[in-house]
């Protein structure tokens, strides 16, 4: 549900097109119900980890037991490089995620929504600030919504830039007015999270699903899919491709019909030579995998991850092992310095990648390299940043491999021309 | 001191927060739009203001990207320097940028016009390359458009 003009929907205009039917609808049911809807509906977070997300709202703790502040936090930090899905929802439809949010508060009994938005999406902080105001106005915001005896408060947070705020743990840091660093778990968010409290963080893509769920029930959302988990999925593609963008479409489509047909193909002149088909901390996908279905549990059978769907394309025209660079760069920068492996590790790594780049690296360069993929792999540091930054590199060692050792024979890039 | 103008933001976030210290990062935001950077000064105007150490707000003004604690030009121009953008070519862009304003990164333009920084994915990767000037975001750059694009921030 978009304009094609990019501007927003009004909530005139989404209401028209059956908006917050599904939050009339969720009343009608108590929230466990809902909960479990959601869970019968296999939506799988959007957010890049695939987790239930019915599941992950059912360890939160209700009745009258349960703390009176429960907080449902959104993530739209969304800066994870070559990903700009969430930025299209919040632009074109800012209703369809608040109706998400209130749905959502509503299943965990939470009492006050926190959206996080990064810095850079002004737009989206601007349109969203009008979408709270015409729905408070509405009466879907605030005190006893719809005579449903249900109250919630909405409120945006804009970041101020750092890679880590869109950790679930290092977001809430975050949001105490503190850097962003990544907190143990357990306890789990859904126990303690935002000040001591029981807190959801949700992705915005995630939430979008929610309201389509209530209004048309679990068995239709799961029926929109191709592969495992339901419903659709929003597929980017960027690099050399013809027509870059964002594509709705069932999830588990596969990779070759992204590329072929929703992203036109590669630019004349281009070849595809690989993919990551996630963001940046996602392992390569190459000619061999194109058959494979983007779906979570598909794309972890190849040994990368579907992340956050939307596929950054390397040609054959472009140096794997600059691309590796510009990847470990950002990992490198981001790194919140927390953990020893990933602060002293991602540097270099970094610098590693650069002499080998510029035709100063050595052979043994490539077993200092595999070695912190194991060293900074899963398991060896505080969170899953480092384990994240290693999977482009692991995988370009594996499948690029002669063009590593192609740029410390010749001392020099062998995709530039000198 | 903090302005009046300061103090009533800063208490308008602090109203939603269970305590002082959590309206740290909206503090650095609301003096920083008011002063264009955050100095040693502000940094212990804040922490007195929200009772906690000088310290613990350095600490958080340091390790945000787009907290500055230097002095900026008027216009802070942002270029992204992420995968997307490097694919298709950015490092012309910031050739070409760094030629015309003749500063690097990390430098303001000797008439104090434009400080120039990298920045991490801008989230428009299917119109790269991207830079953000203040709160406006410029896609699909060529070299041929910077001027035209500089020439609207004087």
């Amino acid at each position: 549900m978009m304009r094609t003009d990019g501007a927003p929907l009004s909530i005139q205009e989404y209401e028209q097109q059956g908006g917050y039917q599904g939050l009339r609808k969720a009343f009608q049911f108590n929230p466990e119900e809902i909960t479990q809807m959601v869970k019968d509906a296999e939506l799988q977070g959007r957010g890049g980890a695939g987790f239930s997300t019915g599941t992950k709202w059912s360890f939160v703790p209700m009745g009258k037991s349960a703390p009176e502040t429960k907080y449902l936090i959104v993530n739209g930090d969304e800066m994870e490089p070559g990903t700009f899905k969430d930025r299209l929802l919040l632009e074109g439809n800012p209703h369809q995620m608040l109706e998400g949010i209130i749905i959502s508060a509503y299943a965990i009994q939470a009492s006050e929504a926190v959206i996080f938005l990064r810095w850079a999406y002004k737009m989206s902080a601007n349109r969203l600030a009008r979408a709270i105001s015409e729905a408070e106005q509405a009466g879907y915001i605030g005190k006893n919504i719809l005579n449903s005896g249900f109250n919630i408060k909405v409120s945006i947070h804009t970041s101020v830039g750092r890679y880590m705020c869109g950790e679930e743990t290092g977001l809430l840091s975050a949001l105490e007015g503190k850097r962003s660093l990544p907190r143990a778990k357990p306890p789990f968010p859904q126990i303690s999270g935002l000040f001591g409290k029981p807190s959801i963080v949700n992705n915005v893509e995630t939430l979008c699903c929610v309201p389509h769920i209530m209004d048309k029930g679990p068995n239709w959302f799961k029926g929109l899919s191709n592969g495992d988990g339901g419903g659709t999925k929003l597929y980017g593609a960027s690099g050399n491709v013809r027509n870059p963008g964002i594509y709705e479409l069932p999830l588990g489509t596969p990779l070759n019909e992204l590329i072929e047909v929703h992203a036109g193909g590669m630019i004349d002149g281009y070849q595809f030579r690989a993919a990551l088909p996630g963001g940046a901390s996602t392992d390569f996908l190459t000619t061999e995998h194109l058959e494979v279905k983007m779906d979570f549990k598909s794309v972890s059978a190849c040994g990368s991850r579907l992340g956050t769907g939307t596929i950054i394309v390397l040609d054959d025209r472009t140096c794997p092992v600059g691309f590796v660079h510009n990847l470990e760069h950002f990992f490198a920068q981001e790194s919140c310095g927390w953990c020893t492996p990933c602060r002293e590790g991602l540097p270099w790594v970094e610098k590693i990648l650069k002499s080998i780049e510029d035709g100063e690296g050595q052979q043994e360069d490539l077993g200092v390299l595999q070695e912190h993929t194991v060293g900074l792999g899963p398991g060896m540091t505080f969170c899953a940043l480092a384990p994240g930054a290693m999977a482009p590199l692991k995988s370009a060692l594996k499948y690029f491999k002669t063009d590593f050792e192609a740029h410390i024979q010749q001392k020099r890039c062998t995709y530039k021309n000198n | 001191m903090l302005t009046e103008k300061e103090i009533a933001k800063i208490d308008l976030e602090v109203s939603h927060l269970p305590y002082k210290g959590a309206a740290c990062i909206e503090a650095l935001k609301i003096v920083q739009q008011e002063r264009g950077w955050i100095s040693d000064e502000s940094i212990h105007l804040i922490a007195e203001y929200l009772e906690i150490s000088a310290e613990e707000v350095d600490s958080v003004a340091t390790f945000y990207n787009l907290i500055f604690r230097k002095p900026v030009g008027r216009h802070v121009i942002l270029i992204c320097d992420s995968i997307s953008c490097w694919v298709v070519g950015y490092e012309n862009i910031l050739t070409a940028l760094k030629n015309r304003l003749k500063i690097n990164y990390g430098e303001t333009t000797e008439d104090d016009r434009f400080t120039l920084l990298p920045i991490p994915c801008l989230g428009t990767c299917d119109r790269a390359p991207a830079m953000m000037i203040d709160n406006d975001l410029h896609r699909d750059l060529t070299e041929e458009k910077l001027d035209d694009i500089l020439n609207q921030y004087q």
